[in-house]
């Protein structure tokens, strides 16, 4: 036990390595390279394997924590430290699992990619940053690892920067993040000055006897800024959806799985500060509650399979963000859980219908691919079924226990909302699906199954989507929520109501999609015609990037051209006048410069003649 | 008043005098023996005061060397017409300028020492072998000043030598 | 009574003319010489400080002696550059010797 919980740190700490080797020695050789970078990730998952065994395996109370300091100054003492509870193991299970098979993917759909040293670089540099930011066991240290996994984002979107979408995509993530950033960091400086520390365990001791609300309900509000931005809540989520600029098997590991899962663990691990102050829950919830809803009926319309599977998981990352705001901390925490497995798997999935169609993303372009690639359409499915919660399928376990949180909180208007999202869910997931694997064939002749690198990760994210629900069913005693829960805070038991109303729900929206897409009965343009306002609306997903641009303009603009006018005439002015002055000064001194001795002379004795006055004065002033 | 001071007034008198001579007269020629005579005031004003080695080498080197030599430039680079050869400064301001300043610094100059307090004169030892003195300190204290002193003649020989002489036409 | 003051108002007065010779004439070698003026009036202080100050030690001597040297060495040099811009500008009026203008 002691000693494989000392071994902790290079959990971490490999992929950081993979990544300094890569990055110093290994990037000429891009074999060489993928395969340092997986067999770190690799290692590291068989650490995490253990570790979770380790702790899934004992008393759900137990916690192991190591630190060094890593600075100290008057009031504030910051460490480097590791903490590994329940919520850690987990978060270290999903992460180097995902990672692990995007990884393996990445070989086959990175095949021949001019940057593929850097691209396993990135990942590995993303992988131990991101579980740098899991085992943290304070905020100044998660807060170095957030803003790493956030460059890593960045540089990831931007991979193909020959692509100028994808360089504005890149760009746009990181100013985006780095408005939620900046609360955030407040909050956490806030904390510091308040509290003198930035340990959970010591803040988690602190703050439940700090009845200060005047306090603690900015530092919640400023600290949710951070999952706003990372975790794409509205307003923060329109980088999300450019994101999938990137590479595939990038958005399947950290625009669907981990990093944006991040802000949904943050709030889970500072659930002790959140818990506190009742405003600023209801604030999260309904922040979540609005993203979920508003993300899930862009998504209607969307055309692009990546963007689809973005927006999903927009309003997947609303339902979870919801689940913490209603005080279902374990509910978010296991939606996160089977969320990564089965929305990774779309992504990978649809990553391999982009590849073999050679980089074709509307769907309506694809069609009938269901012949051609079986595994990539059946593992589709499954993931599909999986986030429109059909049982007994991953989803649903988790989905359901969001909607039953909500409902046993009494928050009745935000179960409603999520079950109407999770029927849109579904509705949206299967428009994709009979659209693009089924029907007719529009364009896909040439497609072919993926090779086994690509379909292997795909068939065991399949297995986990079914499976991984059942850690957290009723059917196991609840498992997960005995370990992941806020003490204190019973559990409720399961409502065979909610089940099956959330079940029918999603077999409602599978089957009208069918009936849409499939059959036919109903005709798509007919509907468009009809609804067409509220088409175009969500068509230009509530014109929120229009509005953003508009402020940009009126504002940032008008701001920039006051400044210009400040730096053109003032401030070059200055530095201009003075230059002028100079060169005036010297073209008109220059006639000194005559050439005649006996003015030089002249000028010298004056020299003299003044020292000789001022001498003379001092003497004067003795004197008197 | 005692002899003495009769005998400074007169030499004094005589020296600037001559020197008034040298910057007033319009003939080069006579500029350069009003020179010549300032320079033996000052050497008299040095017999005065008990510097008589001084005395003897104002008049060997400024009387004649630097005299001659004078004369010697003014013979090369003379104008056929003596009379004007030593103009004064066409232009009026700078002469009233120059005026103004030397006025002013000799104002300026003689109030400084009017201010002065001096320490009670001592008496002067009775029999100083001041050349004795003077060659123990050129000789001991003094001998690198002494030594780069020489070298600058030498320099200033060598050098005007070359100047003088132009450069040749290649 | 004669005294130091007396010696140091006379050095004035040369010094004075000397400066006066050195704005108001023309010719290069007049300069000159008034320039040996001004190294003349400040030998007299040299010497009169020294007489009057501290007549048991030869240094206001041996400073002359010194201001001597350098002037002949001035004196040589600076007659050999006025015989040399002579030869190229067949003048020794200072005027005409603005080389060095702006």
């Amino acid at each position: 036990m002691q000693d494989l919980m000392s071994l902790i740190w290079l959990i971490p700490v490999l992929p950081f390595l993979a990544f300094a080797s890569i990055g110093l020695l290994l990037h000429r050789w891009p074999r060489l390279s993928a395969a340092v970078s997986i067999a770190a990730i690799g290692a590291s998952f068989l650490l995490s394997l253990l570790v979770a065994i380790e702790i899934f395996g004992g008393d759900p109370g137990r916690v192991f924590e190591m630190s060094v300091r890593w600075l100290e100054m008057p009031g504030l003492k910051v460490d480097m430290g590791i903490l590994v509870d329940p919520l850690t193991a987990v978060m270290l299970l999903v992460v180097t699992t995902v990672a692990l098979l995007v990884q393996v993917y990445s070989l086959g759909y990175m095949e021949g990619d001019p940057g593929w040293a850097s691209y396993f670089s990135y990942q590995s540099i993303f992988a131990g940053s991101m579980l740098g930011l899991v085992v943290a066991n304070n905020f100044g240290q998660l807060f170095v690892f957030w803003e790493l996994v956030g460059m890593c984002s960045y540089l990831l979107i931007g991979f193909w920067f020959g692509k100028p979408s994808a360089r504005d995509a890149a760009i746009k993530a990181f100013v985006t993040n780095r408005i939620g950033d900046f609360g955030f960091l407040l909050g956490i400086l806030f904390l510091a000055v308040v509290f003198g520390t930035l340990d959970f365990g010591q803040l988690a001791a602190l703050i439940p006897a700090y009845h200060n609300l005047a306090v603690l309900l900015p530092v919640a509000i400023l600290l949710f800024f951070g999952p706003v931005g990372k975790s794409a809540q509205f307003p923060l989520h329109v980088w999300l959806p450019d994101a999938m600029e990137g590479p595939t098997p990038v958005s399947a590991l950290i625009h669907a799985a981990t990093m944006v899962a991040a802000g949904v663990y943050l709030i889970a691990r500072a659930f002790f500060i959140f818990s506190q102050v009742p405003q600023a829950m209801l604030l999260i919830a309904l922040v979540g509650g609005f993203t979920a809803l508003f993300a899930a009926s862009i998504a209607l319309v969307q055309n692009d399979i990546k963007r689809i599977l973005a927006y999903s998981t927009l309003s997947q990352l609303g339902y979870m963000v919801m689940a913490m705001g209603v005080g279902a901390m374990t509910a978010g925490m296991f939606h996160l859980m089977t969320h990564a497995f089965f929305k990774s798997l779309l992504f990978l999935a649809a990553g391999s219908v982009i590849h073999t169609l050679h980089g074709e993303q509307d769907i309506w372009k694809m069609g009938g691919l269901a012949r051609k690639m079986p595994i990539t359409t059946w593992t589709f499915v499954i993931g599909a079924l999986a986030l429109a919660g059909i049982p007994p399928l991953a989803g649903f376990w988790s989905k359901d226990e969001i909607l039953l949180g909500a409902y046993a909180g009494g928050y009745t208007g935000l179960y409603l909302l999520g079950s109407l999202v999770a029927f849109m869910t579904a509705f949206y997931m299967f428009r994709l699906i009979f659209t693009a694997f089924f029907g007719g064939n529009k364009g896909g002749e040439h497609a072919h199954e993926s090779a086994p690198v690509m379909t292997g990760p795909l068939v065991i994210l399949a297995v986990l989507s079914v499976v991984a629900g059942l850690v957290g069913s009723p059917l196991t005693g609840n498992y997960f929520g005995h370990y992941i829960s806020v003490p204190g805070v019973a559990h409720h038991p399961a409502n065979p109501v909610i089940m099956s109303v959330s079940s029918l729900l999603a077999l409602a929206g599978i089957g009208l999609a069918w009936l849409i897409y499939q059959k036919q009965s109903v005709q798509a343009e007919d509907l468009r015609q009809r609804w067409s306002p509220l088409y175009e609306l969500l068509r230009h997903k509530f014109y929120i990037d229009e509005f953003y641009a508009w402020l940009g303009k009126t504002f940032v603009d008008s701001g920039a051209r006051a400044l210009e006018w400040i730096d053109l005439k003032l401030v070059n002015g200055a530095v201009n006048g003075l230059a002028y002055l100079t060169g005036w000064s010297g073209r008109t001194l220059r006639y000194i410069v005559n050439g005649q001795v006996q003015s030089y002379a002249i000028w010298v004795v004056f020299g003299v003649a003044l020292l000789l006055a001022t001498a003379l004065m001092t003497v004067f002033t003795v004197l008197v | 008043m005692k002899i003495d001071d009769l005998v400074f007034l007169i030499i004094s008198g005589f020296t600037v005098a001559s020197a008034l001579g040298v910057v007033l007269s319009r003939n080069i020629v006579h500029s350069a023996l009003a020179l010549i005579l300032t320079f033996i005031g000052v050497a008299m004003l040095f017999f005065g005061l008990g510097a008589s080695f001084l005395g003897l080498v104002q008049i060997l080197v400024y009387a004649g060397a630097v005299s001659v030599l004078t004369i010697f430039a003014i013979m090369l680079v003379m104008k056929p017409d003596p009379a004007s050869t030593n103009p004064s400064t066409p232009s009026r301001a700078t002469h009233i300028l120059g005026g103004l300043l030397a006025w002013s610094v000799v104002v300026g100059l003689g109030m400084a020492i009017g201010f002065s307090r001096w320490p009670s004169l001592p008496a002067e030892p009775a029999g100083f072998d001041t050349v004795g003195v003077l060659a123990n300190l050129l000789l001991g204290n003094y001998v690198v000043a002494f030594e780069a002193a020489a070298v600058l003649l030498l320099l200033a020989v060598v050098g005007a030598i070359i100047l003088a002489k132009g450069a040749e036409k290649p | 009574m004669i005294g130091l003051n007396h010696y140091l108002l006379l050095g004035t007065a040369l010094f004075g003319i000397g400066v006066y010779g050195v704005f108001a004439k023309r010719n290069a070698i007049a300069v000159l010489m008034s320039v040996e003026l001004m190294l003349n009036a400040v030998n007299v202080n040299f010497v009169a400080i020294n007489r009057f100050l501290q007549p048991d030690a030869a240094l206001g001597q041996l400073f002359a002696i010194f201001v001597i040297v350098v002037a002949a060495a001035e004196v040589s040099v600076g007659l050999a550059l006025i015989i040399s811009i002579y030869r190229q500008r067949q003048s020794v009026n200072l005027n005409d010797f603005n080389l060095m203008k702006w």
